[in-house]
């Protein structure tokens, strides 16, 4: 590690955190320290911890270990709220404020004035201009929040922070629904905060903005702080290897079960996608895929992997760009005809939009496969135990039995339930987000032995996967995604790690459309 | 904010002690059901006769036909205000079609036939149009409901102008006053539709895919399931099933008032489905229980008016149930 | 003024464009449709609806609802009645006592309990019913008219109504509050984003709370009105009356989802389907149509899909925007 700054004269200094949720660590040796006018990055991939300190942090959850120390005194709040009120404000991604409610309430509540006990509409419209203007923003405040575009009313949110006299503002992806524009103004507030003497906490995976208007950066993995630096004494590379667990300090022997590869088994081209956009997170996206094939999708955060993925199962509408299936132009207009082409689709987010909470074990894997286990509407029960039972044995998915509340299974046996789902669908080509996470380790083995033989048997796979060595290690060619475009295609397997990890953090030789 | 790392706490393997909201909320109902029969057997007289067995049953039995459209309608995550006047409007037409109001009655059974599918279908349009209105606008069901709510009592009022319209009719009646096997017909009538929904939500594509809906929606919108052909279609249920009721009511009564058919049957088809168990947030559906529910409802008020309470106060006991099973409900769910 | 804002400003005071453009159709068609009495007549008999109406209102803005109501109301009507005898004082507070008692049943139930309001109101709904019907004796009650009590429903003050000008001044209280206290401008910020709100630190359970028992007091006075006025408290008065108001509040354009409403076109809307059902008697007393009462259910169901649509079509826009 670099050299700490002088703790004395520290705004925020956290050290030792330690936070676990039923019994699973979510930070371990956590710390972050930021100097009182200073623009602090924080970074680190999904489930490295930053969300949870920041919570800790705010007073969203209590730490269980650690000290927190704001302007040299022991920090101890209970809600957001208070955070505010005693100078540390957060900006969220989801800018948590009330869009049917105006600019002025947005800015004042919570801090109302008043003119014999009654709220004072003028004084309050005059402050909220007044802090907008500090910013050089001037917009009318009395219309709704939801008038103004993201941009704007990430600005309402800062000047909210303002007013609460904030000394930290700690924001939380800030840029992802800016354009080139909106982000510059929005580095100029920052800017004009630190020259305020107001320090700010950016986190973000987009590291050219980093770079352009961070001081120091604090880099997170596994709930712990594994890095901290200035800006200017840490490359980009490095930056991404330290986040990715390439440390070379810290060697860890990742190894998966892929195997080696057999060449000979890959087949003719299954899917093809060119030019691929919607909206601002996939912009131009071209691929293609074939039998037997396992395609690896390596990128950062906020790539768009996760978005294309949709896009082809036909989750989401595109804007733009052309799909084929077996040489077929092929458009879908929703899931039913991306399952229908022989797709299958196994969700990141396996709560929200995977599994049935109420429904058991084997009404979960046989969701998709309705139609094929009836007749006439009428379900085939024995077809239905002989399909689980299957899937059970082969996934080895530990339950009481198929007709257990899948809710009460542990978070990897879910994902193989999920994966059941789709393999009891017989598919042609099977996109797999993240499938191994949240898995222990022999189970996350058995899965990547179960993908491979997939694909020896010919089916296509999309795999997105965060970690590295399922890209390397797995992938027979991998697709570098990097802010919605795809900036790079290697070879699976033989490929260099640096050239990877290049791509993901600047986007190798190919530049971006703007 | 971006993410949150917490894993799932059904892991807790330590969690193993008696949950008593979990037993209570599964089994509480067919406890209280029990109880009810044994105090009644205690303390009420000429409790254990078929009259009296009768007497509940039929009761129960227009509510329990109503219920079931409304717990597959509620299974889906949503809820259907307009049941009472949709049995209003079925119980309007009906009449003015077997008595020729409408066009001359040739052949009675022929007429009877004509206005009971007719009526029951109307309705079921109607459900039709509450489905639409929740599928493809995206409006709140209580909504969306609350339109005909309003609005379908005044057509059926407008159809009959308010009027009562009385009949002797035992080729339609039968079915609010016939008994074979000793068995009033209603009961025969709602015990093969129980059956037949019980059957359909586990035996069924369609009855899974109701489930399914209900309890996650985008996951299943990703599995393939039609999730707007689902609801359309159990709205389009639970018409049908009020316009049934709305007949069966009618028959026994002899008689139709636009203004009297179906009043309040739409709050107590939702107690009967919340005190039976269904999940109000859908996902979850207890046709048995919805049964037992009604039956848990129905024997309150009996065994309060038969041991001498008011009516009026059975009406405060039923609010307490309803509060009180949903509470149980959601503290088993947390 | 781009197409977001005006659909907006249409949404909002498109009820009271309404509501100006029946009373010109009304003016034009009818004798004594303006004159003093079918004036203060409909004034005087809506009030009690206006005032059930306040109360919604402020339900809805936080996202909630109140079906007990108008079973309130009746409750409120029987509690007066029985007390008319010992005066105007007394009869008032016993209304609005009740009205008190099941506000709070309400606000507990949401607020501890967490109970869904529509569950919470439903059951109280059926609990105030019943509570009616037994205090009442399953009869109507008959107000003393000793006590001077029928003043508040059948006075006059100078020339209006006892009744309008109570619910007046309930409505101009309301005005104040949901504009110039920060009480208000909760009730709208939990309809709009409850957890928001809570982040911000506004204090939603305690706003919620008072949101439900002001709906129960006024339903409460509704009931006063209405023994008042009619000179019986009568338990089985009040069906419907929730739906009415809703209508009214909606119609009025207030968004059922929340958020986003305004005290003054919820009166616009509670004049606008009151003075319906006037027009539609005038109507019917001149013999060009007969179109029965019954109609303005039909009619009321009407109103309110229109403007549910407008509102979901509003709410699509804004989320795509």
């Amino acid at each position: 590690m670099t050299a700490q700054p002088d703790q004395a004269a520290l705004l925020l200094d956290m050290r030792d955190i330690q936070k676990r949720f039923a019994g699973i660590p979510a930070l371990a040796d956590a710390s972050l320290q930021v100097l009182p006018g200073e623009i602090h990055a924080l970074i680190g991939q999904n489930g490295a911890g930053k969300s949870t300190l920041i919570k800790v942090l705010t007073g969203y959850y209590r730490r269980d270990a650690g000290q927190v120390l704001f302007e040299r005194k022991p920090f101890e709040v209970g809600s957001p709220h208070q955070a505010q009120v005693s100078g540390i404000s957060t900006i969220y991604q989801e800018i948590n404020l009330v869009p049917l409610r105006s600019v002025t309430e947005n800015i004042c509540l919570g801090r109302e004035k008043r003119r014999r006990g009654l709220l004072d509409w003028s004084a309050m419209h005059a402050e909220a201009e007044r802090l907008l203007s500090r910013f050089s923003i001037g917009i009318d405040v009395r219309r709704p929040l939801s008038d103004f575009n993201t941009a704007t009313q990430q600005m309402v949110a800062i000047a909210r922070a303002i007013g609460f006299s904030a000394r930290l503002v700690i924001m939380d992806e800030p840029t992802s629904s800016l354009d080139e524009r909106e982000v510059s103004v929005l580095f100029s507030v920052i800017r004009q905060l630190k020259a305020d003497g107001v320090s700010v906490l950016f986190v973000s995976h987009k590291l050219d903005e980093l770079y352009e208007v961070c001081d120091r950066v604090t880099i997170m993995r596994d709930g712990r702080t594994v890095r901290s630096a200035a800006m200017s004494d840490i490359g980009k590379l490095e930056l991404v290897a330290a986040m990715l667990g390439r440390d070379v300090a810290a060697v860890e022997g990742h190894a998966t079960a892929f195997g080696e590869r057999d060449r000979s088994r890959i087949g003719d081209v299954l899917f093809t996608a060119q030019g691929l956009a919607a909206g601002q997170l996939v912009r131009d996206v071209s691929f293609d895929l074939r039998r037997g094939e396992i395609a690896g999708f390596a990128g950062l955060l906020g790539a768009g992997r996760t978005e294309t993925a949709r896009l082809v199962f036909g989750a989401d509408r595109r804007s733009a760009g052309e799909m084929t299936m077996e040489g077929a132009s092929y458009h879908p207009a929703r899931a039913a005809d991306a399952i229908a082409a022989g797709m299958g689709f196994c969700t990141e987010d396996r709560k929200a939009e995977g599994i049935v909470p109420e429904m058991t074990v084997a009404e979960n894997i046989t969701l998709a496969l309705l139609p094929k286990i009836s007749r006439n509407g009428i379900l085939n029960e024995a077809r239905q135990k002989e399909i689980v039972e299957r899937f059970i044995r082969e996934l080895d998915i530990k339950c009481s039995g198929p007709n257990q509340k899948v809710r009460e299974l542990s978070g990897g046996n879910q994902q193989k339930v999920l994966l059941a789902r789709w393999l009891a669908m017989n598919p042609k080509l099977l996109i797999l987000d993240e499938p191994t996470r949240g898995i222990d380790v022999g189970a996350k083995a058995e899965i990547q032995r179960l993908i491979r033989k997939l694909a020896d048997d010919g089916l296509g796979v999309l795999m997105i996967s965060s970690e590295l060595e399922e890209v390397m290690e797995g992938a027979d060619r991998i697709f570098v995604l990097r802010e919605g475009v795809r900036v790079a295609e290697l070879e699976g397997q033989a490929a260099d790690e640096e050239d990877v990890l290049a791509a993901m953090a600047h986007g190798g030789a190919a530049k971006e459309a703007a | 904010m971006s993410d949150l790392a917490t894993p799932s706490a059904a892991n807790d393997a330590g969690n193993r002690r008696f949950d008593v909201f979990g037993f209570l909320a599964r089994y509480g109902t067919v406890i209280a059901l029990v109880l009810l029969v044994v105090f009644n057997l205690a303390y009420t007289r000429n409790f254990a006769t078929l009259q009296t067995l009768n007497v509940n049953l039929t009761q129960v039995c227009t509510i329990v036909i109503v219920a079931v459209g409304m717990t597959l309608v509620i299974a889906t995550g949503g809820i259907d205000l307009s049941v009472g006047s949709l049995m209003a409007i079925s119980g309007a037409l009906a009449p003015m079609i077997f008595m020729g109001t409408i066009f001359p009655v040739g052949n009675i059974y022929l007429a009877v036939a004509v206005a009971m599918v007719a009526s029951i279908l109307v309705a079921g349009l109607f459900g039709l149009f509450n489905g639409w209105l929740v599928s493809r606008f995206r409006i709140q069901p209580i909504v969306a409901t609350l339109v005909l709510f309003i609005a379908g009592r005044g057509i059926a009022q407008v159809m009959t102008n308010g009027n009562l319209q009385t009949f002797r009719v035992p080729q339609f009646q039968w079915i609010g006053l016939a008994r074979p096997l000793g068995i009033p017909a209603q009961v025969i009538i709602m015990a093969v539709l129980v059956a037949a929904a019980a059957w359909a939500l586990h035996r069924t594509v369609f009855g899974r895919s109701i489930l399914a809906v209900g309890g996650n929606e985008k996951a299943s919108e990703l599995a393939g399931i039609a999730v707007s052909r689902i609801k359309l279609a159990v709205y389009a249920i639970s018409g049908l099933c009020a316009g049934l009721a709305g007949l069966v009511v009618i028959a026994i009564n002899s008689s139709s008032d636009a203004n009297l058919v179906g009043l309040g049957m739409e709050l107590d088809a939702i107690a009967a489905v919340a005190v039976g168990g269904t999940l109000l947030s859908g996902g979850k559906a207890a046709i048995i229980g919805t049964l037992l529910g009604a039956l848990t409802i129905q024997l309150v008020r009996y065994t309060l008016l038969a041991n001498g309470v008011p009516d009026a106060a059975a009406l405060v006991v039923k609010a307490g149930i309803i509060a009180f099973a949903v509470w149980l409900q959601q503290q088993h769910r947390v | 003024m781009n197409s977001a804002r005006l659909v907006r400003i249409i949404g909002t005071y498109g009820v009271v464009i309404a509501l100006a453009a029946l009373v010109l159709f009304g003016f034009l068609r009818y004798d004594r449709f303006l004159g003093l009495f079918n004036v203060m007549s409909v004034l005087r008999y809506n009030s009690m609806f206006a005032l059930v109406a306040l109360g919604m209102c402020f339900v809805i803005m936080t996202g909630g609802i109140d079906l007990s109501v108008g079973s309130v109301a009746a409750l409120g009507s029987v509690a007066s009645a029985l007390a008319s005898p010992h005066g105007i004082v007394a009869g008032l507070a016993a209304g609005v006592g009740a009205g008190l008692a099941a506000g709070l049943i309400n606000a507990l139930l949401v607020t501890r309990g967490n109970l869904m309001p529509f569950i919470a109101t439903l059951a109280t709904m059926l609990a105030a019913s019943g509570s009616a019907l037994l205090l009442a004796g399953n009869q109507t009650v008959s107000v003393s008219y000793d006590s001077g009590f029928t003043a508040i429903g059948q006075g006059n003050f100078w020339i209006f109504p006892i009744p309008a000008v109570i619910a007046l001044v309930a409505y101009a209280v309301g005005s104040v509050v949901l504009n110039y206290t920060s009480t208000g401008r909760t009730v709208l910020a939990i309809g709009g984003g409850e957890d928001a709100s809570r982040l911000m630190g506004l204090r939603t359970d305690r706003v919620k709370f008072l949101v439900y028992v002001a709906s129960g007091c006024l339903a409460g006075l509704a009931g006063v009105v209405l023994a008042s006025q009619f000179g019986a408290g009568q338990p089985i008065e009040g069906v419907g009356w929730e739906l009415f108001a809703i209508a009214a509040v909606v119609v009025g354009g207030t968004l059922l989802t929340g958020g986003s409403g305004s005290v003054l076109t919820t009166l616009a809307g509670v004049l606008l389907l009151g003075i319906l059902f006037n027009v539609l008697n005038f109507e019917n007393g001149m013999g060009w149509i007969s179109l029965s009462a019954y109609w303005q259910s039909v009619i009321r169901g009407l109103f309110l899909l229109v403007v549910v649509l407008l509102q979901a079509r509003l709410t699509a826009r804004r989320e795509t925007a």
